[in-house]
């Protein structure tokens, strides 16, 4: 399955990333060798096999730990907005979004 | 061409945990600003979620209710976009694998007439496709702070919040068949006791997809989907002027684009919003951060046996044992607390029929008065019941138990007490209202002339001033009784 330069800066548009034309040529080529790659594990005969939906976990599953619902104390106001460019009012302040 | 919609709608419903979906920060509405918050639901680098249990037993129990199959084993999914709502660029929901799928509720749906009328409620089924957990968005503020002109204020209290949402077939052939889905949907999970339904606070939160197509055509038309439905009767508006929006685009020849739409309550009307074409390109993959939710299928049929009575099959209940109409019914179920007050009533008074009355006439209107809920009510489903008593034992007339009544809303004494207290005892004793009946005859003698010569009618008029002279505490029936008597001139 080829993959164009047009994919690969709809998905560095998604990501909200910007490249130049050489990183994207160069990108362009990773995909590929990737999908490529894909395009080979396709071939192998997993008749019977159970999906693998986290390659971190054996197939009959961890199981997901549970947190039991009780409320804990949060950051103070200023640490959680301690890293932001601006804040303002007590809130995260962002360029105008509507 | 006649024209029919399809209306499919999503619901998001804020479920009444404590603590967040993935960490254990506070869910409580209200609190200052980015009080509410951690490195987990502020999307620091490293922080881990970790799956709040009592949020996924809410979900089962609404899945479970809305008749979904719970799959035993579910799966998170990245949901990727940019906000600066969602610090994390991604929405931990479900995709693929959803908690529940493949459900459908029965709902008492009927028709609007022009005058705003529901007729012929009947009983309807709808499909619920899916049911997925995921974790809610924080809000932006738009005006009300300083250079709103330029900047945008976000607060991340709700961030990580845990919500279902609820997708339905596109099975609603009309606004109020919508709309008394989503009344029903509501009253579930308020019953479940997953959802406090509160739409003001964003706790219930409603878009629709809607298509036309010509009638009788299998395939549906393009659909549209509208945001911005804050309130039940906001969508039901909507809805009925977007049919009739697509129904002018077609019939014109047109074509519906497939867009999403915003309601816009005061000017009565949808409204484009322009949206981004990759909007939709979510990139949805697994969750790397936590493995699939697997439910032991044990467990499951724990939950489902424990569901209480849900709305639907009280609202029936209801109907057979105690002999009430479809739109009785259904007020009378609105939520469990007035249901469970009615039948406490109706089985105290042993009068079903009056025991509805009076929840959904007097009471009704004196919470109403007060902006009361039915749970502090001043009048106990027992002293109503003991009042209803009281009339049909004859020992107060209908007319002065509503004067009772009041007095018990007032002061939250007891209907016997009253009644005492405040000499309303209906007069059934035969002798003293002979002694009035004598009276008011012996005073009216043209009236009795009257009487006597064939106009029977003004009987009506005798019975009102013995009424009038025992304070409306006569017993009616035996007033009557004894005025035809003594008025055809026999003798007691």
């Amino acid at each position: 399955m080829p993959i164009t330069r047009d994919e690969v800066l709809k998905i560095a548009d998604l990501a909200r990333l910007r490249f130049s034309e050489e990183e994207l040529d160069g990108f362009t080529a990773q995909f590929q060798d990737i999908l490529d790659y894909i395009e080979r594990l396709r071939q192998v005969d997993v008749e019977g096999v159970e999906p693998t939906i986290h390659v971190s976990l054996p197939a009959d599953g961890a199981p997901l730990m549970f947190r039991e619902d009780e409320p804990r104390e949060s950051l103070p106001v200023e640490e959680a907005l301690g890293n932001a460019p601006d804040a303002a009012a007590g809130h995260f302040r962002v360029p105008k979004v509507l | 061409m006649t024209f029919e919609p399809a209306i499919g709608l999503e619901v998001h419903a804020q479920l009444l945990t404590g603590s967040k979906l993935f960490c254990g920060c506070s869910t409580r509405f209200g609190a200052p600003p980015n009080s509410q918050t951690c490195p987990v639901c502020l999307g620091l680098p490293g922080a881990l979620p970790a799956i709040n249990r009592q949020a996924v037993t809410m979900a089962v129990k609404a899945a479970l209710a809305l008749g979904c199959r719970v799959n035993p084993v579910s799966v998170f999914a990245r949901k990727n976009y940019f906000y600066p709502d969602m610090p994390r660029g991604y929405q931990i929901s479900q995709f693929d694998l959803p908690l529940g799928e493949h459900g459908s509720i029965a709902v008492f749906s009927g028709e609007r007439t022009d005058g705003g009328k529901i007729v012929n409620r009947r009983e309807k089924t709808f499909g619920i496709t899916r049911l997925h957990m995921e974790d809610d968005a924080g809000k932006s503020i738009h005006d009300g702070l300083p250079e709103t002109e330029t900047k945008s204020y976000v607060n991340l209290n709700r961030t990580g919040v845990p919500l279902v949402e609820i997708v339905s077939a596109p099975d609603f052939r009309s606004s109020q068949e919508a709309y008394d889905f989503v009344v029903h949907l509501r009253k579930t999970l308020l019953y479940l006791g997953v959802c406090d339904g509160n739409m003001e606070e964003g706790s219930l939160r409603c878009d629709a997809n809607v298509s036309v197509r010509p009638k009788g055509t299998a395939a549906l038309g393009t659909k549209v989907e509208i945001k911005n439905l804050n309130s039940f009767r906001f969508m039901q508006r909507a809805l009925d002027y977007e049919i009739e929006r697509q129904k002018r685009v077609l019939s014109g020849g047109g074509r519906v684009v497939q867009e999403t739409r915003l309601w816009d309550e005061s000017e009565g009307r949808t409204f484009s919003m322009r949206s981004k074409e990759e909007a939709h390109d979510y990139r949805y993959f697994p969750e790397p951060d936590l493995p699939p939710l697997r439910l032991d299928p044990e467990w499951i049929a724990g939950v489902a046996a424990e569901l209480p009575e849900l709305p639907g099959a009280r609202m029936k209940r209801f109907m057979s044992d105690y002999a009430l109409g479809a739109d009785d019914a259904l007020l009378l179920t609105s939520t469990a607390a007035t249901a469970a007050y009615f039948e406490e009533c109706a089985r105290e008074s042993a009068n079903p029929r009056a025991a509805a009355n009076w929840v959904m006439g007097d009471l009704a209107r004196a919470l109403k008065n007060s902006g009361g809920e039915i749970e502090e009510s001043p009048v106990t489903a027992r002293e109503l019941a003991a009042l209803i008593r009281t009339i049909d034992s004859g020992e107060i007339s209908g007319k002065i138990a509503k004067t009772v009544f009041e007095e018990m809303v007032r002061t939250g004494e007891p209907a016997v007490d009253l009644i005492g207290r405040m000499g309303l005892r209906q007069v059934s004793d035969e002798a003293s209202l002979v002694a009035v009946i004598d009276k008011v005859i012996a005073a009216n003698p043209k009236q009795l002339e009257e009487y006597r010569s064939g106009k029977t009618r003004v009987i009506a008029y005798f019975v009102g001033q013995v009424m009038k002279e025992t304070r409306g505490q006569a017993n009616p029936r035996m007033v009557n009784e004894l005025l035809e008597r003594k008025l055809a001139g026999g003798s007691t």
